[in-house]
């Protein structure tokens, strides 16, 4: 064939052209190591789809042998981590509201002499449902590991209690969300993750266009300051973040049925920080991406922790410690407890407090940082 | 504040190891119109960027109308207009809208009479909606004239502002450079044409990061310590390879159908051009061109800096 060596020599000219480019764009470089390995991570140890120590609180009236029987195998089975105990029943709500804990467990007083009349006495678990794939594992189990408890107890004259059915009666509450239906958890779920995705990616090319395409040299010689600059940029989109969250909850409301059971203004005051969080944060990876694509680059590593340690897709205490470290860094991870909070759980302000004052501090940080990577020069 | 409109010293810029400016000293007076030339390199841009705040100096010091060019660099942005070597406007904005822009940002009394005066000047009233990226190079040229004169700048600093455009365009460039200069604008402006060059009160010429020589054109001319011989006639063609070589014979160049001699040695070209003294070439004294004085410079300049080096 007469093409043959031409084609194979220019094919071997673009592969080094090729070749070339892509090791010089060291980030492009980096990232295409570091992204894999942040995946492999991410998915291999930090999700966990059948969540352990899970938070339980529990409210207990009376100390009997069989109480601490049941408190233990409850710890042992390795769902329930029990982190506090409470004495005021009416506290439990407000530690579910807040997230604080995943479970409320009562055992109210006389529960072991009247279990041991075999009156059957009631078990209460309250449960956090706003995502049920968080608790339902958990709940699942609970009749199992009290019944399993109880055999080694039940004995002697105590044996025929040890007979099924159970000699109490397990009582679930699931809160928030009785219906288990995934949506409600999901789609507020949703905005946090649309808002992260968009806002970052469109201000992380707010300057790294201008270098691109040369015009940074005459913004950079008019009379602009550099917060001037970051405002005047990132304000387009904060309209942009106003939109999207509008469509968002009109469809929550209209398409998907998710029930609004706190306060509209409190979640839009969420929104508003968390959408400056996050063009805060883009403006950020546009001072230190030297390029559009890198500035992509840098928006995709940290969405993809965004979405996986966030508690959007995987039951955030479901994951082990340095995961949730990691996940208390990310602002969505608090907007979800405010969003979900606020919506399924009729959160208050002083619930959502915390998470407010994180994603203002991630805010604060993010514009410092940017202010320092701004370059006023050329240089 | 100096007397100065431009005043500075010893400016070194390195990246990394190269050194683009290396010890450039600039007093420029208010008023005058000031010609930037020197080699692709040489760092015209590199040294402009640093009078107008762009870059940091690695080493020495100065003052732009007044301003520290360290430290007031938002003073010296506010009273200088910096025409950049390549278009950097917007592309995707319309011609209006970037003039708009500029407007804005220097927070221009009567914007809109202000936006609109300037396109009707420029003559692009009818494409003002445009999108910029679309005209052609010397149109962008003249749009970004128009946009950093807008706020009547106190000095101009343009980089190779007639870069691609048409003789037409180059000479209503020159009388706007002018009518500026006249209204008591300082201008500072590069350029590789010799024509240009001229046509500027003074000459900078800058090689390797270092001001070679400055002064007057003619100035510059008697410094380069040419003499130039003309010859014309029948007999001239192909006469400039044979007289390339020859003890005395710097530069021997075509401009039409005459032919240039250049050299350092008056007495020595004589002498060779006596030799050839056929009937059909005419030899005259002339002028040297700045072009071959540049050369004549730039020469020297190198054959220094290997002494040094
Ligand atoms: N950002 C940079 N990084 C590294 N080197 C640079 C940079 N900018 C300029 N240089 C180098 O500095 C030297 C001077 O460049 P400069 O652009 O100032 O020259 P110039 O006189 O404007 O040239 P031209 O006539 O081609 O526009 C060149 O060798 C150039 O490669
Ligand atoms: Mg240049």
């Amino acid at each position: 064939m007469m093409v043959g060596a031409g084609t194979s020599a220019r094919i071997g000219a673009i592969f080094v052209k090729e070749l070339v480019q892509m090791r010089r764009d060291r980030i492009t470089f980096a990232m295409m190591f570091a992204i894999p390995v942040m995946q492999l991570v991410l998915f291999g140890f930090a999700i966990n789809t059948d969540p352990k120590d899970l938070p339980t609180a529990i409210h207990v009236e009376e100390q009997t042998p069989i109480v601490r029987t049941l408190l233990q195998a409850l710890e042992t089975s390795g769902y329930y981590d029990l982190v506090l105990e409470t004495p005021d029943p009416r506290e439990s709500a407000r530690l579910l509201a807040r997230g604080d804990v995943a479970f409320v467990i009562s055992i109210p007083a006389g529960f072991t002499e009247r279990l041991i009349r075999g009156e059957r006495p009631q078990l209460l678990i309250e449960a956090d449902a706003s995502d049920p794939a968080a608790s339902s594992n958990a709940i699942a189990r609970a009749d199992a590991i009290f019944n399993r408890a109880l055999r080694h107890d039940l004995k002697g004259s105590l044996s025929p209690l040890a007979a099924t059915p159970a000699p109490f009666e397990l009582v679930i509450h699931p809160r928030y969300n009785p219906e288990a239906i995934t949506q409600y958890n999901i789609v507020p779920g949703l905005l946090g993750v649309i808002l992260t995705m968009t806002l970052v990616m469109i201000t992380g090319m707010a300057m790294t266009r201008e270098a691109e395409r040369g015009t940074i040299e005459n913004l950079l010689a008019m009379p602009a300051k550099p917060i001037e600059v970051m405002i005047g940029k990132i304000t387009p989109y904060a309209g942009v973040g106003a939109i999207q969250t509008t469509v968002v909850l009109l469809a929550a409301h209209f398409l998907f049925n998710v029930p609004f059971a706190g306060s509209l203004w409190l979640l839009l005051l969420g929104v508003g920080i968390f959408v400056l969080a996050n063009l805060a944060l883009g403006f950020t990876f546009s001072t230190i991406a030297k390029s559009q694509m890198q500035a992509m680059q840098l928006t995709f590593f940290f969405f993809l922790p965004s979405l996986l340690l966030s508690g959007f897709m995987f039951p955030f205490r479901g994951m082990p410690g340095w995961a949730q470290m990691i996940g208390e860094g990310l602002p969505l991870t608090h907007f979800l407890r405010i969003v979900r909070g606020v919506m399924l759980k009729g959160a208050s302000f002083g619930d959502v407090q915390d998470a407010l004052v994180a994603m203002s501090i991630f805010t604060a940080i993010a514009v410092g940082i940017a202010m320092l990577r701004y370059k006023r020069t050329l240089d | 504040m100096t007397g100065l409109a431009i005043d500075v010293r010893g400016l070194v810029k390195r990246f990394g190891d190269k050194t683009a400016v290396d010890g450039v000293d600039l007093q420029m007076p208010h008023g005058e119109v000031w010609g930037f030339l020197g080699p692709n390199g040489s760092g015209k841009t590199t040294t402009i960027r640093m009078i107008c705040g762009l870059l940091q100096a690695t080493e020495g010091e100065g003052e732009c109308l007044g301003y520290d060019i360290a430290r007031d660099t938002d003073q010296i942005k506010l009273s200088t207009g910096y025409m950049t070597q390549k278009f950097s406007f917007w592309g995707d904005l319309t011609i209006r809208e970037n003039i708009d822009f500029v407007a804005r940002l220097y927070q221009m009394p009567k914007r809109r009479q202000k936006v609109d005066e300037t396109l009707e000047n420029l003559g692009l009233t009818h494409r003002q909606h445009q999108l910029a990226g679309a005209l052609s190079g010397g149109w962008k040229q003249r749009l970004a004239l128009a946009a950093v004169t807008m706020h009547a700048p106190k000095l101009l600093l343009l980089d190779e502002p007639t870069a691609g455009v048409d003789p037409q365009a180059r000479r209503d460039f020159w009388d706007e450079i002018h009518h500026f200069a006249s209204q008591g604008m300082t201008v500072l402006v590069s350029t590789h044409y010799m024509d240009e060059a001229e046509r500027c009160d003074r000459i900078v010429y800058l090689a390797n990061g270092k001001i070679l020589t400055q002064g007057l054109v003619s100035d510059i001319i008697t410094a380069s310590g040419l003499f130039t011989f003309r010859g014309e006639g029948d007999g001239v063609r192909r006469l400039a390879e044979e007289l390339k070589g020859r003890k005395g014979v710097d530069y021997a160049a075509y401009f039409g159908a005459a032919l240039h001699i250049s050299g350092h040695d008056r007495d020595l070209i004589q002498s060779v051009i006596g030799n050839e003294r056929s009937a059909d070439v005419h030899w005259e004294e002339v002028r040297p061109s700045l072009e071959d004085a540049f050369i004549a410079l730039m020469a020297r300049a190198g054959a220094d800096q290997r002494v040094h080096a």
